[in-house]
């Protein structure tokens, strides 16, 4: 200990005594080791006409700054059903944010505001619903009861979601398990957030309302990849009821991560699949820090009851600060203090994420509960400290800490310091019990931050403003019949007839499933080249090409029968593909001619041959015949495309 | 009479539940042909069908089995729910007002009565304590239940116990009194009360909410702040309504007793002064007068108690082609007095004058108001007019017409002398009847004038 104190080693060290290994190095027995256990909550927009709970337009949205009038409204913990409040009620209320919605009128009745109770549920939302349900075989219930669920962050003005569960019980295949499902539930979707600082939290209502299935699994996935694939198969599913929307944030998912001994956190809103190994690999690890923390917290404290922190209001001028922001804190309306967190010592700066130490946790709690909005806060063991030790050094001594503690220092508007000082011990004291529970909020890099405490089933209410809808037996048969392919089935399928699998996640993620097996069996097309038409070359000219409205897949059905009917080769659907997408609306001999072909029989492309050759003995510069029908190919093969197979072509050659 | 194993179930349901021996309460398991469901068996709304029975699963939703669908049902555990609002005590504060809350039936704080659906609420101090702390830094409050019934049930009876409980307090030196009222009739009582309650010391705050306070949007805690916080320290001892102002969370809007309606079935801001501006607006932090001809608190403790109301008085809204024997079957049913909501400036057709001569000749008070709700009834512009005056009808000026329907019903409850009548039907209590109207008392931002849009725009609806 008498070495000098440096965070950057204690990180480093930290983190290898957790053994933290870079997701790509990580292999099933890290997992196994840290005990990695995920669930997923899948969101995906339906595809209705109107909202669920009245008859606004669904999928018309706004710009931040582009709105008709605000509704301002606080939101109020309620008693639950058992008389309690519930946590994150308690959490929200302490924030005492001002909730301001952005009305746009083409998008927002008096439902949205709350000032209409709601119209009878959109039936079409329903259907489309119990449709889905059926592809994930889950238990249709017998009669649909809405609950409202409760939000206080005021991303729903009423303060509730109402929500409804549609199956229960399910299971989804991916390539090697099953997974289980818990449930599926039809819900309304939330306001979009404009900005949230200081007190104010601003939202937009165009999305509010919106129907929304969220499909639930079981924590069965057991390393991050799992997780992915799970959410992938969840999404195909969706996507091949024909009937949700597309784009971004019509499909999100929350993914809920523990690890061994810890508590399951919720990552809210990650709306790219790709994002989820990395998120869930980290967030297992924080835990696993976390609960490393703790035990290094229950060896140098025996009585955890009895630690407290000791804080002290402190006069900016007596440090020497070196940043300019707490050089001026000496306004009257920001106030500095001091903390000292006995025994913390190396704890603030133990790892709990890539980049990121434990006494990160405590600057995002005061950020989203005391909303203090950061900096709030620099303390002795900062990786990359503003400020020089001196100022440390008076500070331990102004507080009288031991070489055991850690000091803080934390500065915020007057009014926030209690529920500053509040906040920083709770989360201090959590430091004991392990891991809280907690929702996050997800980064690009794979990190997440504290979003709010995680809610408890205690927040769910009957809706008493609607009557439960009974789903007799014969609404579901008719709903049954015609149900699509599932993902796992038309993988099956895909595979037997031999279709690359690069193709696959393309194909079902677009949904064209159906349109391929249509292809293959109407037009008895081979099927490998009906998969690669769409999975590398549909795919590669939408990388290329911008987006036109009005292309539609079934147009490459259209083509592909047309060229047959003229008995032009196939292949010349490929130069076609890009006209076509560019220009949907382009007839089929337009498009032949933009692309240069002309009909001619296979003796005209063969009758130049003599001379192609002469030509090519004149300037050939590789030796051997397989690099003079390579020549002659390139010059023949526009001239030839759609007028006879390319592989008679080089056959003749 | 045992424990109601079974609340609210009936018919095919009741009968499912006692076949397999399963109780409200208890955690089921439940095979069905359409899969299993496990969850705890709720009670039944009892409006509801007797085909399903509602099980809440563990994830805390609710969901409906299809009793036709049950093949097998177990129940493997019983936990019943303990409903209980908590509860802390008041705190006393020197220096702050003593406020009365009366209840009568509102909701404040509550929580969910499952079979009915039906929303209990929390009434003493304790439990509203518990659920709104800061009413602790308005006022010392106490409360006390008069009766508890729904705001369409509320009717003469409920008017004059009100009036004699809210004597009894003004009697007893109290700062301010605050009415707990569903909304539906709120300005009715707020009408009667202003007549049976003449001249009161301290402010009399009728209040009510529009979302019901077991949601998080409710407007119900901000009413009642806004409620004490008037009843308390405004200076105005009158009989008001206190309800927001706009939509948004921002500041209550103080009606008169008399000119107060309810304008919209669900919206927040659902109560509007009709043909004059309100008295004031409420905020937590104080009350910014609108109006300066109010009446101001007194130190003294008298009130004239009025406690009177004649039950065979009714309100006919006219239509075109109305029958004359809608009135004649008032008059035959021994109705003492009627109020019209007429057209326009005040008129019914020509067919029912007959029926109205006989009104007036078998001694039945007969008043007309408008359906318009703003402006004067004025009877004299059409010779229609000045012939129903002829009849007997009485034009009563700009009172709105339920107001008009109480003052009439509280008059004959005093006397039968129909001169006597007219005489307290005319004078004008509270505004009931004002002398003029402000322009700026028609304020319907309807019609997309732009100046009304940008001003929609610009502050917070």
């Amino acid at each position: 200990m008498k070495k000098s104190f440096s965070p950057l080693s204690n990180y480093k060290a930290t983190r290898a005594a957790i053994g933290y290994v870079a997701r790509k190095n990580a292999t099933q027995s890290d997992y196994d080791r840290i005990g990695f256990m995920s669930g997923l909550e899948v969101h995906q927009q339906l595809d209705t006409r109107e909202k669920l709970f009245c008859r606004c337009p669904g999928g018309i949205y706004q710009q931040d700054d582009d709105y008709d009038a605000e509704v301002i409204r606080h939101m109020r913990p309620t008693l639950s059903e058992l008389g309690e409040y519930d946590g994150t009620a308690l959490m929200e209320f302490k924030t005492r944010k001002e909730i301001i919605y952005r009305i746009k009128n083409p998008t927002t009745c008096t439902y949205e505001v709350d000032d209409t109770p709601p119209f009878p549920v959109n039936r079409e939302a329903v259907d489309i619903a119990i449709q889905i349900s059926l592809l994930k075989k889950l238990n249709i219930v017998g009669e649909v009861h809405i609950t409202r669920k409760q939000y206080l962050d005021g991303s729903i003005p009423t303060g509730f979601q109402r929500t409804a569960i549609i199956g229960v019980e399910g299971e989804i295949e991916l390539r090697n398990k099953k997974v289980r499902l818990i449930q599926l539930s039809l819900e309304e979707d939330s306001c979009r957030e404009v900005s949230d600082i200081g007190h104010t939290r601003i939202y937009k209502t165009d999305r509010l309302g919106m129907p929304l299935i969220e499909t639930v699994t079981y924590p069965d996935m057991v390393n991050p990849d799992e997780v992915a694939e799970a959410c992938q198969v969840i999404r195909f599913l969706n996507r091949s009821s024909g009937r949700v929307r597309t784009g971004i944030g019509a499909a999100r998912q929350d993914v809920n991560v523990s690890c061994r001994g810890g508590t399951r956190v919720e990552i809210k809103g990650v709306s790219r699949i790709r994002w989820i190994p990395e998120l869930t690999h980290n967030e297992a690890f924080r835990q696993y820090a976390l609960l490393h923390i703790r035990e290094l917290l229950h060896d140098r404290i025996k009585n955890a009851d009895a630690w407290a922190p000791v804080h002290k209001k402190l006069d900016p001028a007596e440090f020497p600060f070196r940043s300019r922001l707490l050089r001026g804190l000496r306004d009257e309306a920001m106030h500095l203090y001091g903390m000292v967190l006995p025994g913390f010592q190396g704890l603030l700066s133990h790892f709990t994420q890539p980049g990121k130490i434990f006494a990160d946790e405590i600057s995002d709690r005061l950020k989203v509960i005391a909303c203090i909005e950061k900096p709030n806060m620099t303390h002795s063991e900062a990786l990359k400290s503003t400020e020089p030790g001196e100022v440390f050094q008076a500070l331990r001594k102004k507080l009288g800490a031991k070489s055991a503690d850690a000091v803080l220092l934390f500065w915020g508007p007057a009014e926030d310091i209690p529920t500053g000082l509040e906040t920083i011990e709770e989360r201090c004291r959590m430091a004991f019990q392990g891991v809280p529970n907690e929702t996050r909020k997800s980064y690009v890099d794979g990190t997440t931050i504290f979003e709010r405490v995680l809610p408890g089933a205690d927040r769910m209410y009957p809706d008493t403003d609607s009557a439960p809808i009974p789903l007799k037996d014969e609404d579901i048969e008719r709903l049954g019949k015609n149900l699509p392919h599932t993902a796992i089935q038309a993988y099956l399928m895909m595979k037997k007839w031999g279709i690359p699998e690069d193709t696959y996640t393309y194909i079902l993620k677009k949904n064209l499933f159906p349109l391929v097996q249509e292809i293959i069996e109407v037009l008895e097309e081979d099927p490998v080249f009906v998969g690669t038409l769409f999975g590398h070359r549909m795919k590669h000219v939408e990388g290329q090409l911008e987006p036109v409205a009005g292309f539609k897949y079934r147009q490459v059905f259209r083509l592909l029968r047309k060229l047959r009917d003229r008995g032009y080769d196939r292949e010349l659907i490929k130069p076609m593909l890009p006209v076509l997408y560019e220009h949907p609306k382009m007839d089929f001999d337009s498009i032949l001619t933009s692309i240069g072909f002309r009909e001619m029989p296979e003796e005209e492309v063969l009758s130049n041959l003599a001379f192609l050759r002469e030509k090519y003995r004149s300037i050939r510069h590789s030796p051997g015949e397989e690099a003079e029908t390579n020549w002659l190919m390139g010059q023949l093969r526009s001239l030839a495309l759609g007028n006879m197979e390319l592989k008679t072509l080089r056959d003749r050659l | 009479m045992g424990e109601d194993f079974f609340q609210g179930y009936k018919g095919r349901a009741l009968e499912v539940l006692k076949k397999f021996n399963v109780r409200v309460w208890g955690q089921a398991s439940i095979e069905t042909s359409r899969g299993n469901f496990a969850g705890t068996v709720l009670p039944r709304a009892e409006n509801d069908d007797d085909r399903h029975i509602v099980l809440k699963i563990p994830t805390g939703y609710n969901v409906g089995i299809d009793v036709d669908n049950i093949l097998e049902m177990k129940e493997t555990g019983y936990k019943k729910a303990n409903y209980k609002i908590p509860e802390k005590e008041f705190p006393f504060t020197e220096g702050l007002p003593r406020v009365k809350l009366i209840g009568t039936g509102g909701t404040i704080a509550s929580r969910l009565d499952y079979r009915t659906g039906a929303v209990i609420p929390a009434f003493s101090p304790g439990e509203l304590y518990g659920a709104v702390p800061e009413l602790a830094d308005i006022c010392n409050l106490t409360t006390e239940k008069v009766f508890a019934v729904f705001s369409e049930n509320m009717g003469p009876d409920q008017y004059k116990k009100l009036a004699v409980a809210i004597g009894k307090e003004i009697e007893n030196g109290i700062d301010g009194i605050v009415i707990g009222h569903g909304t539906d009739t709120l300005h009715h009582t707020a009408a009667a009360l202003t007549y049976m309650v003449q001249n009161p010391p301290v402010p009399i705050v009728l209040v009510g909410s529009q979302r019901s306070s077991d949601r998080p949007s409710s407007d119900a805690a901000l009413n009642l702040m806004h409620a004490c916080y008037t009843a308390g320290h405004s200076d105005i001892a009158e009989v008001m309504v206190c309800m927001f102002g706009p939509t948004s969370d921002e500041y209550a809007l103080l009606h008169r007793g008399t000119r107060v309606r309810k304008m919209h079935s669900s919206y927040r801001s659902t109560f509007r002064t009709i043909g004059d501006t309100p008295l004031a607006m409420v905020t937590r932090k104080g009350v910014r007068p609108i109006k300066t001809d109010c009446n101001p608190r007194r130190k003294d403790k008298k009130a004239t108690i009025v406690p009177c109301f004649e039950e065979k008085v009714a309100m006919v809204y006219y239509y075109p082609n109305m029958q004359p024997d809608m009135i004649d079957s008032l008059v035959d049913n021994g109705y003492k007095g009627i109020i019209i909501a007429g057209t326009g400036l005040g008129h019914v057709n020509i067919p029912l004058y007959p029926s109205l001569k006989r009104a007036r000749d078998k001694g039945v008070a007969v008043y007309m108001t408008v359906q318009t709700l703003w402006g004067y009834v004025q009877m004299f512009v059409y010779e229609t007019g000045r012939e129903m005056m002829a009849l007997g009808v009485i034009p009563a000026e700009n009172m709105l017409p339920e107001v008009a329907y109480i003052k009439l019903g509280w008059a004959l409850g005093q006397t039968s002398d129909l001169e006597e009548v007219k005489r307290i039907m005319l004078a004008p209590i509270n505004s009931d009847i004002t002398r003029r109207e402000p322009y700026n008392g028609y304020l319907v931002y309807q019609g997309g004038v732009p100046e009304v849009e940008e001003f929609i725009r610009k502050f917070r609806k």
